[in-house]
């Protein structure tokens, strides 16, 4: 068995990208042993800082096993003539397969036979020939070239490469480097270059020269010393983003502990930590009630602290930063947020869509028909639209120009500070969320609302430009935007309609575009936070898809009945039903009344008059959106249905009665597909496909 | 300790020991060194290059009237551009850093990711801000693109934030406290700039008068760029003042800069503002690429 190392030294790769770099060198390396037959049991890990990437691969097979190839000919009667004499045929192929004529043999099947050996390739020279495409293969977000028009492009320049088999160079080139066996350690608490014999050499020789190679021992190190140096009742505020984006800009990381002015500290935390974390990378401390303190850890990319300089440095610099946010803090109460209304025309939108003044007002008239839909109190309707009417102003403020992340969460503050009632300060506050697919929605309903406005004007206006996202293609975040609202709908319980949201959007004759696409992000949520099949999901929509909280209603309740045998069962009837109908070519069953006359004792008046009673209380427990209690009753009808089509014939010869017992079975369809259309069901369970 | 200018001369030298040319200030206002056809021409074509200077480099906008410990309308950047990039790049940038007395195994050092790019001029880079105890001193890019054109050979550009550098080593708080030499602060040299070219900029200038004068360097602009494409003889391409051209293109940005700052750019406006100074841009950078080939042609 054999054991690879292979280094790509860089200068300094974006900390951000560096774990998507791991896995995607892990994975590529692993598809790669698989293609080129060196061993699906090897063992692969890639570390990295940020001037490596280092992959270690275990078990790897010294060469390709042997393999037999076998050709096959053409038949021995075409090949050979009635006197044995070969045809050009057999000369072509003995030609062919590298063989004298003499040689050719047939198989058990009448055809020429060649087996051969073909002796398995030694993994260095594979690896030599497969290494390089598979290195520069690895995607990033914003590749560079450095060796002139046409080179090969990485994220950042490779310098040096280290590729050891067994403790031999691999001899392979990578952008005009070629692999050798030295390493380079820290930048400057390391040598370089120095010589490595193996893998757990190499480990070693990085380590005395200032580099930890292990991210976890990295992270590990940065998390307690940064707590070795906090007194007690003090302790790190945990950003498991900080900590990876640490991890990944240094090699020998060492915590250091600084304070700041607690004058400070009457900045609000959102700033406070916006400059910390996001700005400088330090990490803010909190005391045991997870209040700020003022003090941080900042990690530095170098051995211990010892003078004192590289705090005061950290010190300094905060110390600027916070003196300007204190600065735009109190220069900004200036003017408050509804003075700065007008400023708003000022601020671009979109170039055709106008100013944040214009986005303004198309949200304050998408608020109030909100309030109109949902029937919201006075209060609530008149909070609402203060905050519409603020939301935006915070875009004029001069912290808001340097922390940008911080729009919406300032206008909150600021309105606090201003006197707005706290309804409408926590609307503006909430009013960009949810961040994220999975990151909360506003707390408030005032909120919720202020956030669906906005998101639907968005939507309406970049539609109604035909700015509609294609493909991977989203560059203004639609999606998102859109996956939002529909998260606000649904997890919030507002009672609207998808009709009623675009008709507020108000895309133009891109409206029916937007509403499809609603339809889209209500599927994907249904799959990805409602943890619910896709068979089940298209069902429910075929039914209706209108009201996305009736949707997201019908879908749980259909998601739980589908578990039920009773229901597999009728979700087969069901297809069957609909088979026949389709095939007699009853496509519109409404208004076709049935003949009660033509009705035969016995099973079918039976169904008959189970239908009618469970569609009754159906309509009953539909109207309290009850579904659980509706599909189970529409489970109870199985029984007859099974009698149904044990003994009744649907397709008679008398034409009255086959149309008679159509018409039942295409408006029974009709009546107890309210919910979702079961035949869209899929027979396993499991089943994630459509029927 | 270091002044103000023994940093900027112990630089100067450094680079000049890699082989620099120690070229002076471009006398136009640009918002960057990378504006100056030190950088911006020269990093067009396949011909090496290496040069370093001193820019003034005025953004009207970042103006505090000499309030701000830490915002200046005027900075000095010392620009180095080295084409192309040599492969201990890095490294010959750090020790510069080493050579003005910093011992960077004791600081904290990292090179963080960070991208250029300038829409104004067609041109990008990728690279990193290089931060020094958590202060950014350095913008380090490697050229992509110029005048929106895959440059040929790729350069490193290092841009030093001397300010800065200078308030970290002599351990002052405001850039205004930098001492220039042994007698003189920042201040005493420079705080007059900074209030009167604020005052003028957030108030005084006259904008129809600033607009004017945009549109007649833009039009000055075409005017040579069209007659260059007309031209149709190698010599009288060669000697065509494309240099001049750019000089407008310069002008025309730095007086865009200057009526953002008064505020007298509308939302509409700007978008299409920055776009017509490109395209000037990029037309001086196509034609330069054009004239250098000529030349090159000519030689062999």
């Amino acid at each position: 068995m054999s054991e690879l190392l292979l280094e790509i030294g860089t200068e300094e790769i974006p900390a951000r990208m560096v774990g998507r770099a791991r896995t995607d060198l892990k994975q590529r390396f692993q598809e790669a042993l698989g293609t080129l037959g060196l061993g699906t049991q090897a063992s692969v890990s890639v570390e990295a800082t940020p001037r490596r990437l280092a992959l270690f691969a275990g078990n790897l097979l010294a060469r390709q096993a042997d393999r037999i190839e076998t050709l096959r000919g053409p038949s021995k009667k075409v090949a050979f003539d009635p006197d044995g004499n070969p045809t050009r045929a057999a000369l072509g192929f003995a030609r062919k397969a590298r063989i004298p004529v003499s040689a050719l043999t047939a198989g058990p099947d009448g055809k020429l036979t060649v087996r051969r050996r073909i002796p398995g390739r030694d993994a260095g020279s594979l690896l030599a020939e497969s290494l390089p495409k598979l290195v520069l293969g690895l995607r990033f977000p914003r590749a560079m070239y450095w060796a002139g028009k046409g080179s090969p492009r990485f994220i950042r320049p490779i310098r040096w490469l280290v590729a050891l088999l067994d403790g031999a160079v691999v001899p392979l080139e990578i952008a005009g480097i070629a692999a050798g066996n030295r390493t380079w350690g820290h930048r400057r608490l390391g040598a370089g270059p120095v010589a490595v014999a193996d893998a757990r050499h190499y480990v070693r020789v990085l380590r005395d020269n200032s580099v930890v190679l292990s991210s976890d021992e990295r992270g590990e190190r940065i998390v307690s010393q940064a707590e070795a140096l906090l007194p007690d009742g003090r302790r790190i505020r945990r950003n498991p983003r900080l900590l990876e984006t640490l991890v990944y800009e240094t090699e020998f990381p060492t915590a250091v502990l600084g304070s700041f002015d607690a004058a400070y500290l009457s900045l609000p935390d959102e700033v406070l930590e916006t400059v910390m974390l996001v700005h400088q990378k330090y990490f803010a401390i909190e005391n045991g009630s997870g209040e700020l303190v003022n003090s941080f850890v900042a990690v530095a990319n170098t051995g211990a602290d010892h003078l004192g300089v590289i705090r005061a440095g950290h010190q300094r610099v905060l110390r600027a930063r916070f003196n300007d946010a204190d600065f735009f803090w109190n220069f900004d109460q200036r003017s408050s947020l509804s003075e700065r209304v007008d400023d708003l025309k000022d601020v671009t939108f979109q170039a055709s869509l106008g100013s944040y003044w214009d986005k303004t007002q198309r949200n304050l008239a998408a608020g109030s028909a909100i309030s109109g839909a949902l029937g919201l109190d006075e209060r609530t309707a008149s909070d609402l639209n203060r905050a519409l009417l603020l939301a935006k102003c915070d875009l004029t403020t001069e912290i808001v120009g340097e922390f940008p992340e911080l729009q919406g969460k300032i206008g909150g503050l600021y309105a606090t500070a201003q006197g707005e009632p706290k309804a409408v300060a926590e609307a503006i506050y909430d009013h960009y969320l949810p961040a994220g697919a999975s990151g909360p929605i506003p707390r408030s309903e005032t909120g919720r609302a202020a956030s669906l406005a906005d998101r639907l004007t968005t939507l309406g206006g970049m539609f109604g430009l035909g700015l509609i996202p294609t493909g991977s293609k989203d560059p203004l975040a639609l999606r998102r935007t859109a996956y939002g609202a529909i998260r606000i709908v649904v997890e919030g319980g507002m009672e609207l309609s998808l009709d009623s949201l675009v008709q507020m959007a108000d895309a133009g004759k891109n409206s029916s575009a937007l509403r499809e696409f609603l339809v889209e992000r209500l599927r994907h949520w249904l799959k990805d936070s409602g943890g619910i099949a896709l068979d089940v999901v298209q069902a429910v929509l075929a039914a209706s898809d209108n009201v996305p909280v009736d949707v997201s209603a019908r879908a749980g309740a259909l998601a739980e009945v589908r578990q039920t045998p009773d229901f597999e069962a009728l979700a087969v009837t069901f297809k069957r039903v609909r088979n026949i109908v389709g095939h007699a070519g009853v496509r519109a069953p409404t208004g076709v009344r049935i003949d009660e006359a033509l009705l035969e004792p016995g099973p079918e008046t039976e169904l008959h008059e189970s239908l009618i009673t469970v569609a009754g209380r159906i309509a009953g427990r539909n109207a309290e959106r009850d579904y659980a209690a509706s599909l189970r009753e529409i489970a109870s009808l199985r029984p007859a249905l099974d009698r149904y089509f044990d003994s009744v014939l649907v397709m008679a010869k008398d034409q009255a009665v086959r149309r008679n017992r159509l018409a039942f079975l295409a408006g029974m369809l009709e009546k107890l597909s309210t919910i979702a259309d079961f035949a869209m069901i899929a027979p396993d369970p499991t089943g994630d496909k459509p029927a | 300790m270091l002044t103000f200018q023994e940093i900027v001369m112990r630089l100067k030298a450094y680079w000049a020991r890699q082989g620099c040319i120690v070229q002076e200030p471009f006398d136009c206002e640009v918002g960057a060194g990378t504006m100056c056809p030190e950088t911006f021409l020269r990093v067009l074509g396949k011909a090496p290059y290496r040069v370093a200077y001193v820019q003034p480099s005025r953004r009207p906008a970042d103006g505090r009237y000499g309030e701000n410990p830490n915002r200046l309308y005027k900075h000095m950047q010392l620009q180095v551009i080295l084409k192309p990039a040599p492969e201990d790049v890095v490294e010959l940038y750090l020790k510069s850093l080493e050579d003005i007395g910093i011992d960077l195994s004791r600081h904290d050092c990292k090179l963080e990711e960070d991208n250029w790019e300038s829409p104004t001029l067609g041109a990008w880079g990728v690279g990193w801000q290089v931060m020094l105890d958590g202060l950014e001193i350095t913008q380090f890019t490697y050229f992509q693109q110029c005048g929106g054109l895959d440059l040929d050979v790729v350069p490193a550009e290092l841009t030093y934030g001397l300010e800065r550098l200078a308030a970290f080593i002599q351990n002052v708080e405001s850039i205004y406290d930098i001492r220039w030499n042994d007698r003189w602060t920042y201040g005493d040299v420079r705080l007059a700039d900074e209030e009167q070219y604020s005052t003028y900029n957030f108030e005084e200038a006259d904008v129809d008068f600033v607009w004017k004068e945009f549109h007649l360097h833009e039009a000055e602009c075409r005017r040579l760029l069209d007659a260059y494409s007309e031209h149709t003889d190698a010599t009288e391409r060669r000697r065509f003042p494309l240099l001049a051209a750019f000089d407008q293109t310069l002008k025309c940005s730095h007086l865009f800069n200057t009526l953002q700052a008064r505020g007298a750019i509308s939302v509409t406006q700007r978008a299409q503002v920055v776009q017509r100074v490109r395209n000037l841009a990029v037309g001086v950078a196509n034609a330069w690429t054009d004239q250098q080939q000529g030349v090159a042609r000519e030689a062999s």
